[in-house]
Order: structure tokens, then sequence, then C-alpha cells
């Protein structure tokens, strides 16, 4: 007898590619492969025609040709006189920067305002909610050129900062005030902070290509990680004497010793003192300018972005059930306690995906950076460069795939991070 | 008017009522906005009674012992547990709920944590207790609960049943002088409601006092010297489970046991 789940007896027909499942997906794969491959054969032949009929090649020297044109921001020594190369290298520096800072600060502050959103008191709780409400639902654009706005437009010219002798005489005050005991000026052309410096400097070392590295900056950073890993050995130990005794020994003074103990003495020993910005007949001198265009920009990034990762958090927060607040608390749990040992850890894999998503946002988000005339990649290479030298082709290209490299590093990086707190279900 | 019945052989050696006062109740009011959820609450509980709270939903019982650890916060009148009295004090707190044990419905462990992990959180963290310390008693109380071997697992690998003798021996593990009970089987299945019960019940042969919530009837008739009948925000009877099912007073709680124990 034949069953109804027998493979039919006949042999293979034609229809069969269409009404048949086990064939069905595969000739649905091999259809929509076909159009794909026709699509970008189109595209490509399309390219290769317009590039034809206008008489151009398609390569990659003009990258090593004189860019010709100055940059305000630079993090690495610049002239005009340098390629288009090192001037697309400023360009994602640039990038970089205010997408890596933008990530750090939304995520503290969007983490922040997530939990006060939760928060039991009425006011601070509303408070945060038209924050998020404001801030998501205006076009980042508008926030990018209000911010650039706000700073240009209200902020003092520098002369104001003056006190002239006949102020002084006449008992007149100036204008306008610097903040944080005379350290800080905001001006309308940029922010005037002190700069650190060195009294028995250490010297600069050329990592050739014109890389100039501080060796203070080296010695610095070779001290804190030292003690910070110092710190890491000291917390384990504590963390075996709790573990041994039950008492968890006194740690915030250890602590504070271990990390800030040796830095303070190699400061000393170099030397290190801050240079104040100081008011001359018309600008500001010493100290380091931050640009108001990297200003606006940072600050726009991270209020708009903090304001999606704040609701991620409050989301992440409130998908741990009521049930393991009140356990933990039913033992004798503290609230910072149930937070950080049991809330938390299970509210960081809800949180972590989302996350992921805003980084990537906010980086991309940051070639909006042409609003306020911050030179970051778009700006460069695929501004200036590509006006000058025509190559439209491969800067945009070049451009594209630079930003989908940054941004798989950020997801891959996070995934990585993810991984590392999955919930072990099975 | 059938009893239920309980299989178990209890073995009754261990379970005195003294006379020291665990819980004492007083006058206490609770309110959600306009809503009167407890009223005039007043209940002695000795050291060593097992108590059974029964009622239609709604009726508080839950909110009640909710109070008994400050989960809920009551209005008016006084609790006092072990001689501490509940009040905002946030050291008194802590006390009373290091010395009262609780096991809810949903079991509520910490899915991010092994099983032993979960037993030796609050030792370590709340009684200050050195590891190894607190996974030797984590250990006995595993073995206690008969799931020794499933202390490097994660809650997500076990069963219902399995979970919530995880979730009773999380509580033995603080030592606690008084256990909770918030209807600890209506989430299980018929099968696993009796290795529960099994549990709950040597417990109570070990002397522990303990309150119950519970619709499942079988725990009142094995173990408990006194049961609550509960309904809208007032105790409405209580008396001993021989005297409550064969002999019930109110028209209440007549109603009440007809329809439970009718079919």
């Amino acid at each position: 007898m034949a069953l109804a789940s027998d493979p039919p007896k006949a042999g293979f027909r034609l229809s069969m590619l269409i009404y048949d499942t086990r064939f069905r997906s595969i000739t649905i794969q091999i259809v929509v492969l076909l159009l794909f491959l026709a699509g970008l054969v189109w595209l490509l032949n399309n390219a290769y025609v317009n590039l034809e009929a206008k008489g151009k090649d398609f390569n990659f020297s003009f990258l090593w040709t004189r860019a010709g044109y100055d940059l305000a921001q630079t993090l690495i020594p610049y002239s005009n006189d340098d390629t288009h190369f090192r001037a697309l290298i400023e360009g994602l520096l640039n990038t970089l920067l205010v997408s890596v800072l933008g990530c750090i600060l939304a995520t503290i502050l969007g983490t922040i305002i997530g939990v006060l959103r939760l928060s039991q008191n009425w006011l601070v709780a509303r408070i945060m909610t038209v924050y998020v409400e404001t801030f998501r639902n205006i076009p980042l654009l508008l926030w990018i050129l209000l911010m650039g706005t706000i700073l240009a437009e209200t902020r003092p010219v520098p002369k104001d900062f003056r006190l002239t002798e006949a102020m002084k005489a006449a008992g007149e005050e100036p204008k306008a005030s610097m903040w944080f005991f005379d350290s800080v000026a905001v001006t309308n052309r940029g922010t005037n902070l002190p700069a650190p410096a060195f009294d028995h400097s250490l010297g600069v070392v050329d990592l050739g290509w014109n890389l100039p590295v501080s060796l203070n900056a080296l010695a610095i950073l070779a001290v804190m990680s030292a003690s910070f890993w110092g710190w890491r050995r000291f917390m384990a130990r504590a963390k075996a004497v709790q573990e041994a005794t039950g008492t968890r020994p006194t740690t915030w003074w250890p602590s504070l010793l271990i990390l800030f103990a040796p830095i303070s003495a190699l400061l000393y020993g170099l030397g290190f003192h801050l240079d104040y910005p100081q008011i001359t007949k018309f600008d500001f001198t010493g100290g380091f300018q931050m640009l108001h265009s990297f200003t606006a920009l940072l600050i726009a990034l991270t209020l708009y972005t903090a304001a999606f990762i704040a609701e991620i958090v409050r989301a992440g927060i409130q998908a741990i059930s009521r049930g393991q607040t009140e356990a933990a608390y039913a033992l004798g749990l503290r609230p910072g306690r149930t937070m950080s040992l049991v809330i938390l850890p299970q509210a960081l894999r809800v949180i972590v995906p989302p996350l992921i998503s805003q980084f990537l946002n906010l980086t991309k988000n940051s070639s909006l950076a042409i609003a306020v005339s911050y030179m970051d990649l778009r700006g460069t290479l695929g501004g200036i460069t590509l006006n000058q030298t025509g190559r439209e082709l491969e800067c945009m290209l070049l451009m594209m795939l630079i930003y989908l490299t940054i941004s798989l590093t950020i997801s891959s990086l996070m995934n990585l991070y993810n991984k590392s707190i999955k919930l072990k279900e099975r | 008017m059938s009893e239920p019945s309980y299989d178990h052989q209890v073995d009754r050696s261990h379970m005195q009522v003294s006379d020291e006062i665990a819980i004492q109740i007083s006058q206490m009011n609770k309110w959600y906005g306009q809503f009167h959820v407890l009223r005039d609450i007043n209940l002695t509980v000795h050291r060593g009674e097992r108590i059974v709270i029964a009622g239609p939903s709604g009726s508080g019982k839950s909110t009640m012992i909710r109070c008994i650890n400050r989960l809920e916060e009551h209005q008016s009148g006084k609790i006092i547990v072990d001689g501490i009295e509940l009040t905002s004090d946030l050291k008194n707190i802590d006390k009373v709920r290091s010395e009262v044990g609780m096991v809810f419905q949903h079991f509520n462990l910490f899915p991010h944590l092994t099983i032993l992990e979960n037993l030796t959180l609050a030792p370590i963290w709340v009684r200050k207790v050195p590891k190894r310390e607190a996974e030797e008693t984590a250990m006995y109380y595993l073995e206690k609960v008969k799931i020794p071997e499933q202390a490097q697992k994660y809650p997500g690998q076990l069963s219902g049943g399995q979970q919530q003798r995880v979730a009773i021996a999380r509580s033995l593990c603080m030592k606690p002088k008084i256990m909770l009970f918030d209807e600890p089987t209506s989430a299980l299945d018929p099968e696993m409601i009796k290795e529960v019960l099994d549990t709950m019940i040597q417990l109570a042969e070990e002397g522990m006092t303990m309150l119950c919530v519970a619709h499942e009837m079988g725990f009142a008739q094995a173990v408990a010297n006194r049961v609550i009948f509960m309904a809208d925000g007032q105790i409405v009877e209580q008396n001993n489970p021989h005297d409550f099912f064969r002999n019930p007073q109110s028209e209440r709680t007549k109603q009440f046991l007809s329809q439970i124990l009718g079919h």
C-alpha cells in the first residue's frame, strides 16, 4: 500500500520547480541571484560607459597629489602641501574623535537619564520624559545648527574679556568673564581651555611619516596602565580575602593611593602645570582652543543620541521582572547591591544589542558635520578633495568603504562583548 | 463535606508551638490609593506555628504576608517581627528581611547565576559569610531539597518543581527564623506540587515557623496547626484545620469551602 508520505514514483517534472516544496526555495534563490547579478552588471556597465563618455579613467593616484587646502582642526601635523591622502587621514581622525567621544558621553548621559526616568520622584521622571521626547523628535541636523548658532552668536567677542587700564581707573568690570576660576573662556570663536604643560619635558619622538608623539604622554600612559594593573591585582586580593574570611577589607583608600600616587609623583617630576589662556589685545593666547564646530557637533550628537540610549536603558531595566528585585530584597540585599548584582547584569544583555545600533547611528550621523564646517571624513575626502580632483566615483566608493569598515568594527567589538554576558538557558 | 487527604506520614515530634511570639500584627491597615486592601488585621504568630492563609483571590492574603517583610508598606497599625517593629527605618527593615525567608509563586531565581551562586549570593553579601563556608551551607540545603547534582546548572535548565525547591533552599541558606510562602505551588504541575509540598512538610517537621498562602489544601491538611480565612481584606475566620474544614462558622467560609472542595 502506498502511503501519502511516500516520495512520488514519477520522475522529475518541470512544474515541480514551482509547486514542490523541495525545489521551490532553490528555484527562488536562483532567480533572485540571477536578477541581482544582472542588476550589478547593469550598474557596472553604466559606470563604465559614462566614464568612457567623459573620458575619465578609474584610479586612485590622485590621493598622492598635493591637497592644497587648509584644515582648521588637525590631530596630526598637516599643511596644505601635504597629500590628499593625509587630508583623508585627518578627516578620518576627526570623524573618529567626535564619534568615540560622542559614544562615551551619550552612553553616560543616556544611562543617567534612563535610570532617572524610572525615578519615584514625579518631577525628575517628568523632566527626563520631556528631555527624551524633545531631543528624539526633532531632526539631528536642526540640533547641530542650533548648537553651532548658539555658540557662535550668543558668546561675547574675545575683547569683551579685557580689562583695560582705563576701565580699571574708572572702576569698571569687563563685559564678559571667564569660568571656573578664570580658566575657561568661551568666546564666539571657540572654547579656550587650559592646556597641560611641563617644565622638564621629556621631548618628542617622531614615528616617521611626520607623526610626532610626546614622550610625556607616553610616560603618563605607562604609569597609569601600571597603576591600573596594580589596582586590579589589589582588588582581586580583596576579593580573595572576602571569600576566605567573609569580611571585605577596606578598599577605597588603598585604591585611591594605588591609582593616584604614582601618577602624581610622575607629574610632579615632569614639572606639570596648566597653561591658562590669557586675554591679549584681540584674542586669547596660551592654553588651547577647541573649535566651536567640534563642540557644537559633539554636544548635538551626544544630546540627541542620549535620548535614544535613555529609552534603551529604561527598557532594559523594565524588562527585568519586578520579582527579581523582590526576591533580592526578601533575601536582605540593599537596593544598590540589588541593582549591581541582580538587575544590571541581566539588563545589560537586553541593552547591549540596541546600543550597538545607536553607536553606529552616532558614527554615521557625525557626517552631518558639514552643517557646522567640522572637517570630518565627509568634509575632506567627500568634500574638498572630491571637488578639487573631480574623482567623485573613487571618493564616494572610498568613503563608503571607510564608513563600512568603522561600523563593522564597532559592531563586531560590541557583539563580542554581548557574547561574553549572554545568559545560559540550557 | 469531605476533607482533602494527604498520604504523607508526618512526624509531629518536633512540631511544638512555643509561647514565644514570632510575629505580632495589630490593627494593621493598608490602602492602594483609594482601595482599602487590608482592614484592621490582628494576628499573633507563635514560634513553631504552621499557618495556612486561604481565601478567594483579591482578598489580600498575599498583600498581608508581603507586609511582614516590608515588600509592601502598611499605612497604619503595627507589625512586630521577631521583636523588631517594621517602620520606615531602613536598619529595621534590613534586620527583619535577613530573619524572614520568602518563597514566591514564580520562584524568582536569578537566571544569570548558577544554582550554587543563587544560594550563596545573600549569605556572602548580607551575612558576610566566607565563600567556602557559604558554599558548604548551600550544598547542605541542596541535599536537603534533594537536588545537589544541579548545583552548577542555571535556573533555566531546571524544571519548575526543582526551581521552587532551589528557591526554598536559597531562603534557608540565610538561616531564617520565619518562612513566608506566597502560593508556592500555584505555578506547578500536579506531580511537581508533591515534591515541593514534601520539602515544605519536612521543614515543618523540623519546627520552622511558617506562613503559607495557598489555594492548595494538601499542606493545610498535613501539617498546619491553624488555618486563616481571609475575604475582602479582613480575617474572617481562623481555626485548627480539622474544625476549619469540618465545621466552618461564617457563611463566607462555607461558600468558599464548598467551591474548592465540592468537586
